[in-house]
């Protein structure tokens, strides 16, 4: 375990709020210091923006939306080459029936799978631009994050030279857990190091809180500070693979965290809500909380994405609904 | 403490009649109800009125639960049809109760009925596992292959139930489409709803899957164009649509290739072809030994 006088890397944002000599005892108080989470308000809050109705126009524009900000996919230890590529096919052409339907952000695989997803993406890939679909890959142990860290940012590197544009990192939880923040920390510091591409750019950094596994709210809101402050450019809930995944309640109190953060730097951070999302129905109550919570400009997929496989299905279903008039079926979307 | 000098009424509690989706008894998702009321004009109870969502609702539970209950083996598919006839045989006096309140059947006709019913159940229990034998067909092929034909469930099957003899005209367009393998959506007559979720609570309560029957009280007209255009539908019976535009109902049906079946009078009740009517052909070639 580190000393907790131990002083730590000089992440740049962690610098000018904290001071100059960061050293794990500043980033404690900091963290400690954070308001307590009002648990019933917050569950309350986040149970009436899930009230409101999307009609007609609003609920069309929506399931564009939602779907622009989808991170489509594949995290099995079956996955296969295959696998990798029909779930690039469907990215590529969500709804065969409408050629208008938008594309998802990204394809979101393990991290030996990049070079197979880039292959298949071929010149949809964004490589770094703008227009074009990401690769997102998981990275650092993911979803345990049980191992060294030289072997977590070797992962990481083998994604970025790989091609991936965006790393899920995992933190670690147990040290989290235990009040080692400065651990934590210099794990995030170095990894979004480890994203440096050849070329001195960076590739984009979520940040995994594994919010299922931090016991409590208070313990998300500081793991959203730490994140933020040791550079990482998404927050996001969940692994997927750990129950509870993405919640209302818990999205929302990292969307204030993103709110406050810009408050104070005016520097915009994005949340990514993922594992346990489902249906277009339940995405839109987060779009809600989303423009609820930080304002319209945060409904972007720079700033908002989701975690999902079956999501999309299920918004091509009301899309469809939505144009024919009639309720469609499992039948006219593809089989994952 | 004696009951005999007691001065009081007792108040009546009347029951709401809820929806029965998923094997679960929800409200409409509109939150409207309908009066019932007897011949008399007097009430006799709420009953929930779904709505399009209820319908959409349902259809997804149907299609979760279809696969299950065709996979059950046919023996077994008796065994729960035949559960249903010997509950419904327990709970025979409230039946012939509500057909008496909402009919303005005299209770010998209504015990009729009832009876009819219980009789139907149990004749559709025998099928299940006959039905194949004589829908199916070993085929003659030139070649050394057995080819085989076998019914199979259609799938989700949404009906429009006979507007009269509320009970028997639900058993006998219901029961046949569960002998093979089907699961229900369902619209009750209009005129006799108690009886329908009565015997969604009997449903519900005789080992069937929560989901393979799904019962929509409320207005045919309403729901069947809903059901009828629905993608995810595979088969729509009409039995009880003739005073429905139902000819309107057959060409949103086509647009998704369901199988219809077409309004009384079309198939006779009680006979194999009207199960088979909610079946699909499989063949199969299969080689021969050489030996």
């Amino acid at each position: 375990m580190t000393e907790p006088s131990a002083a730590l890397a000089p992440a740049e944002r962690a610098v000018q709020l904290l001071g100059g000599d960061l050293s794990e005892v500043a980033l404690r108080r900091h963290l400690q210091g954070l308001p307590a989470v009002d648990a019933v308000g917050l569950e309350a809050r986040a149970a009436k923006l899930g009230t409101r109705s999307i009609k007609t126009s609003s609920k069309q524009a929506a399931l564009d939306l939602i779907i622009r900000m989808i991170d489509l996919t594949t995290l099995q230890g079956a996955d296969t080459r295959g696998k990798v590529r029909s779930l690039v096919a469907k990215a590529l052409v969500p709804d065969v029936s409408d050629p208008a339907t938008p594309r998802p952000a990204a394809v979101c695989v393990y991290g030996d799978m990049v070079g197979n997803a880039v292959e298949a993406l071929g010149s949809a890939w964004s490589a770094g631009k703008d227009d074009g679909i990401n690769v997102a890959a998981v990275a650092t142990a993911f979803p345990a994050g049980r191992a060294s860290l030289q072997v977590k940012l070797q992962d990481t590197r083998d994604a970025v030279d790989a091609g991936a544009d965006e790393i899920d990192m995992v933190i670690d939880r147990g040290a989290f857990l235990e009040g080692n923040y400065g651990l934590v920390f210099d794990e995030i510091v170095q990894t979004k190091e480890a994203c440096r591409r050849a070329d001195g750019t960076y590739a984009h950094l979520k940040v995994i809180l594994e919010t299922g596994e931090l016991v409590t709210y208070d313990n998300v809101r500081r793991a959203s500070w730490l994140s933020i402050l040791a550079g990482g450019d998404f927050i996001k809930t969940s692994t997927g693979k750990v129950q509870p995944a993405a919640t209302l309640p818990v999205t929302l109190l990292m969307l204030q965290v993103v709110r406050d953060w810009e408050r104070l730097s005016g520097e915009r951070i994005g949340v990514k809500p993922a594992g346990g999302i489902a249906t277009a129905k339940d995405a839109i109550k987060y779009l809600v909380t989303v423009a609820e919570t930080c304002g319209e400009a945060w409904l972007d997929p720079h700033l908002f994405r989701f975690g999902a496989s079956s999501l999309l299905n299920d918004v091509l279903q009301q899309r469809q609904k939505l144009s024919t008039g009639h309720y469609s079926g499992p039948d006219y979307v593809t089989i994952d | 403490m004696t009951t005999t000098t007691k001065t009081t009424t007792r108040l009546d509690v009347p029951k709401t009649y809820k929806l029965f989706i998923g094997g679960a008894f929800p409200r409409s998702e509109s939150g409207r109800v309908t009066e019932v009321r007897d011949p008399k004009g007097a009430f006799v109870a709420n009953v929930a009125r779904a709505s399009r969502k209820d319908a959409r609702d349902a259809v997804r539970a149907a299609r979760k639960a279809q696969a299950g209950w065709a996979s059950a083996t046919a023996y077994n598919r008796g065994q729960v049809l035949y559960r249903v006839a010997e509950v419904l045989e327990g709970r025979k006096a409230q039946f012939v109760d509500e057909l008496v309140r909402t009919e303005g059947l005299k209770p010998a006709r209504a015990q009729e009925q009832v009876e009819a019913a219980i009789d139907l159940w149990v004749w559709h229990a025998g099928w299940t596992d006959k039905i194949a034998q004589v829908g199916g067909s070993a085929n003659p092929v030139a070649g050394p292959y057995f080819n085989i034909s076998v019914p199979e469930p259609t799938g989700v099957v949404a009906v429009v139930a006979p507007q009269q003899q509320g009970l028997l005209g639900l058993t006998s367009v219901v029961a046949p489409a569960l002998v093979t393998g089907n699961a229900v959506v369902v619209v009750p007559a209009a005129s006799s709803p108690l009886v329908a979720i009565s015997l969604s609570e009997v449903l519900a309560t005789s080992d069937l899957p929560g989901g393979v029957v799904n019962v929509l009280t409320g207005d045919p007209a309403e729901l069947a164009p809903w059901l009828a255009s629905h993608a995810d539908v595979n088969a729509l019976d009409l039995t009880g649509a003739g005073d429905l535009d139902w000819v309107e109902l057959e060409q949103a049906a086509a647009e998704t290739l369901k199988r219809v079946v077409r309004p009384e009078p079309g198939l006779a009740p009680e006979t194999p072809q009207r199960i088979l009517a909610l079946t699909e052909t499989k063949t199969v070639w299969h080689t021969k030994s050489r030996l």
